[in-house]
């Protein structure tokens, strides 16, 4: 069936015929969708804005806004991908734009929880059906025939009857000053030209030549370097600091004390920021700077416990921040005691009666660090604050949160801040949490210099926003007949709580309870890839491993049969993943593994999640070398609905599974007295080429549904595919996350 | 400060800095050459690879003053025209996730084909093991190290 969108006026601001192309575009952010177009084509003499997201130029360029920052997810290719499919655009003519922050033209500009494809997959699409509507209007009224025997193919107009034919540049000035059409036809899946073919990512060219495209390559006359000094513990605070000598030092501007976030401001979630007094070195190069921030004497004090008041999306909240300076160990005592008097989130049937009947109960409790994000681009922003105008440019996720905050601070409205979004060297879900674009911003305001504030990586590694710590006990009833009666789970984490109640196995499993808790701290943290699904899928699958080896059952039949049940006969109302598609991911991982054939020497793990509104099922094979593993092959099967374009949609899953095994074998952030004991790749060790696996292969379900979530499904059940393989090759469970610390040379 | 002649992708450049200021921060702040990236500033993590003399090194660890005359080559002088080898692979292959360590990913692979124009995967794991990405694209830049080796 072909949908009829309907407008929504809001995202069509119309502006007609800007002239002086160049005039309204910043060259240096365009991408070409082939490397050589803009040669081939020439700059255009005049750009027609046909609506927020495309311009036309006369000479039949098109450039196409891409709304949202791009940190590796190809979402720079895979949404103007689907303007141009609607607009019938040659993608070889096409350049893209990465869009500034823009309220009027643009909505849920960020990265975050791998919605981008899912929440634009309608907007985007109507937007070049709009476009298309516009020019065929155009052509028509041009050629004197009536639209609908227009055709459109790759950037061309055409008309049979009369032989005529034109490129979109000649009908663009005419199709920008037409009315907007009330409703546009959207394209059969059928009909797709571009979506579902292989595009490569847009930015490429310039990535393997080192042109400027990152936060931290971006410059302007007259810019001068900053960077921080953050306390090194969390639960301390600026006492005093002593700079004199630092002050003097080559290149070196001005030394002087900043407040980020005031005390009082009311933060949402991603306004999170633990240390908001700093010691700001600003000075005339990167060099002079660090040597200046080593020579400064800082003095720190204890930190008063103390309440943050929160708006938690539209409701009032707090977070309670307790003093004192947490050790891993002394976090641990306090998640022990919490684990005792849990909160009942989910109770199915009678799992007190059933434990208590039960032949066989198996129990066992799993623990994960702290993480750090440890994107390879370190934390940065740009900010020129002058007078009531202030211009950012760099890398964050949710420009529109940290709008508000920022405004708020600087005390300026928000109409007068322009944020440019550069590319991002990796976001993961850390760029979210933007206070370093609030602490550029200040340290503008006050040395009236455009400023580059720059994280050193101790920096970065230091200042918190991890993934929460967490842990989980789960416990399994089995009936004399090893059926599986009753399901519990009791996890929490130190501050955040990962339990989804509500995924599988409930609705599966007659008799089921799900608690949590969790332990105040004043470490902060954000979310991270997959937020919670990366610890509750790789504690979950690892479980149900031993229960099905304690069933007696083939791992992924014990899992089909489980979702089978869920599917005839649910248990409970509020079940949130589909048992038959998430069957449907078992069984292709299964016919494309061979499963169940044995290979010499070979250990097989199985793990399978949902989540992010996608379904993953991983298989890996590894074998044991000198006491480490050494991983032949993963296998991922994965159901995201349509699949936009497929090999930069491999590649994406592909590099979920390198740091989801780097991440559980190696990941770890750790406390002494309150302070991250890593500090830098020395220490705090990720996964490098040997380490990863020899050959990764992806097979999508094919099917016709709405894209969902591809950047992080693939990550969390890796985690337990490599638990349960290196049980097969060891015989011995891991229940603590990094697993190096388990195996022999750890 | 000392004023030092620098040959970079066969262009003379002059520069008046610390004598110990790394040729990463050279590049980048004061030669306006942002591909070399900085990613630890403690020789772990390749991002900052460039050539000395055609062998890669860390340019976080490379004082100015130590370059002396000798021939430096970075991302923006791989090749002329985007078009070296490596470079070409890293277009087929689709390589980049997020792309920040990519420049010195393709550096040390550069380097590593120049001395060895055919090497096994373990030599490939060996020599790229210094570079870490976040992003995990480790199995395409070993499939793009040894499309490169076949096509030079
Ligand atoms: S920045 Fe030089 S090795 Fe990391
Ligand atoms: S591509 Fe992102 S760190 Fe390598």
């Amino acid at each position: 069936m072909t949908r009829i969108q309907k407008l929504n006026r809001r995202s069509f601001l119309k502006v007609s015929a800007l002239a002086g192309g160049g005039m309204i575009l910043s060259f240096n952010w365009l991408a070409g969708c082939k490397p050589k177009d803009l040669e081939t084509l020439g700059d255009p003499k005049e750009w027609f804005r046909v609506n927020g997201f495309i311009q036309i130029g006369e000479n039949g360029l098109i450039t196409i806004m891409s709304p949202n920052p791009e940190g590796g997810q190809n979402v720079k290719t895979s949404m103007p991908l689907l303007v141009a499919e609607e607009l019938d655009a040659d993608w070889e003519n096409v350049v893209v734009q990465q869009a500034p922050l823009d309220t009027d033209n643009f909505t849920r500009q960020f990265i975050g929880g791998s919605q981008a494809i899912r929440t634009s997959w309608i907007p985007l699409r109507t937007a070049g059906a709009t476009a298309r509507h516009l020019l065929v209007h155009a052509a028509a009224q041009t050629w004197n025939v009536p639209s609908s025997e227009i055709k459109t193919n790759a950037g061309f107009l055409t008309h049979d009857g009369s032989g005529k034919k034109a490129h979109y540049g000649e009908m663009a000035s005419l199709a920008a000053s037409l009315p907007i059409p009330e409703e546009v036809q959207l394209k059969e899946i059928s009909e797709f030209k571009l979506i579902g073919k292989s595009h490569r990512n847009v930015d490429i060219q310039k990535i393997i030549t080192g042109k400027p495209l990152f936060g931290i390559d971006y410059k302007k006359p007259g810019m001068k370097y900053a960077m921080i000094i953050h306390p090194q513990a969390f639960g301390q605070k600026l006492k005093s600091f002593d700079a004199e000598e630092a002050k003097a030092m080559p290149g070196i501007l001005d030394i002087f004390q900043i407040k980020s976030l005031q005390d009082d401001y009311t933060r949402t979630f991603f306004d999170t920021t633990q240390f908001t007094d700093l010691i700001a070195i600003v000075g005339d190069s990167t060099w002079e700077v660090l040597n200046a921030k080593k020579a400064v004497k800082a003095e720190w004090k204890l930190m008063e416990a103390y309440t943050e008041i929160r708006d938690m999306f539209g409701r009032p909240g707090k977070r309670e921040v307790p003093s004192g300076l947490e050790s891993t160990s002394s976090q641990e005592k306090l998640i022990n005691q919490a684990m005792q008097s849990p909160t009942l989130i989910r109770r199915d049937g009678n799992p007190e009666q059933a434990f208590a009947q039960a032949s066989q109960v198996i129990e066992r409790s799993y623990t994960a660090p702290f993480l750090v994000h440890n994107c390879m681009e370190p934390m940065n922003f740009f900010a020129d604050v002058q007078g009531d105008e202030v211009n950012c440019a760099g890398p964050l996720q949710k420009p529109e949160l940290t709008e508000q905050a920022l405004s708020a601070r600087l005390g300026i409205p928000v109409e007068n801040i322009n944020i440019e979004m550069t590319r991002l060297g990796g976001g993961y879900g850390r760029r979210s949490y933007a206070h370093w674009l609030i602490e550029a911003a200040v340290i503008s305001q006050k040395t009236k210099h455009p400023i580059k504030l720059v994280y050193t990586r101790e920096d970065d590694m230091t200042a918190g926003i991890y993934r929460s710590r967490y842990q989980a006990t789960y416990r399994a009833a089995l009936d004399s007949d090893k059926n599986l009666i009753a399901f519990h789970v009791n996890a929490g984490g130190l501050p955040e709580n990962p339990l989804y109640a509500n995924r599988f196995p409930a609705g599966a499993v007659k008799n089921y309870l799900a608690e949590g808790w969790e332990v105040p701290s004043n470490v902060t943290t954000g979310s991270f890839r997959a937020p919670r699904s990366n610890f509750m899928a790789s504690v979950e699958q690892s479980f149900l491993d031993e229960v099905a080896e304690a069933a007696g059952k083939d791992p992924i039949d014990f899992r089909l049969e489980l979702l089978k049940k869920a599917k005839e006969n649910p248990v409970g109302e509020s079940n949130d993943y589909d048992p038959e598609r998430f069957a449907g991911v078992l069984n292709l991982a299964k016919s494309k593994s061979n499963w169940g054939s044995e290979q010499a020497g070979i250990s097989r793990g199985f793990s399978a999640y949902f989540c992010h509104n996608s379904y993953a099922a991983q298989i890996l094979d590894l074998k044991m070398e000198n006491g480490n593993p050494v991983i032949h092959k993963v296998i991922n099967a994965i159901d995201c609905g349509l699949v936009i374009n497929p090999d930069a949609a491999k590649n994406l899953c592909e590099g979920a599974v390198v740091d989801g095994i780097g991440t559980a074998m190696y990941g770890e952030q750790t406390f002494e007295n309150g302070e991250p004991q890593k500090k830098n790749f020395d220490t705090y060790r990720m996964i490098r080429m040997k380490e990863a696996p020899k050959l990764i292969e992806t097979h999508f379900v094919e099917n016709n549904l709405d894209p969902s979530g591809l950047g992080e499904p693939a990550y969390p059940p890796v985690f337990a595919a490599l638990a349960n393989a290196l049980y097969q090759a060891t015989g011995q469970r891991i229940y603590e996350q990094p697993f190096e610390k388990h195996l022999n040379s750890g | 400060m000392a004023t030092y002649n620098l040959n970079i992708n066969g262009k003379n450049l002059q520069v008046d800095v610390d004598p110990n200021t790394p040729m990463l921060w050279v590049l980048r702040d004061h030669l306006d050459m942002v591909g070399t990236k900085f990613g630890c500033g403690i020789a772990q993590c390749g991002a900052c690879t460039i050539h000395l003399d055609g062998n890669a090194v860390r340019s976080c660890q490379l004082p100015v003053s130590a370059v002396t005359d000798a021939q430096i080559t970075t991302i923006e002088g791989l090749s002329e025209k985007g078009d070296h080898p490596v470079q070409k692979a890293w277009i087929e292959h689709d390589v980049p996730q997020c792309g920040y360590c990519q420049a010195g990913q393709m550096m040390t692979a550069a380097a590593l084909l120049k001395s060895n124009p055919s090497p096994s995967d373990e030599e490939i794991e060996n020599a790229m093991n210094g570079n870490i990405c976040r992003c995990g694209t480790y199995t395409r830049i070993k499939a793009a190290v040894k499309t490169a080796s076949q096509n030079q």
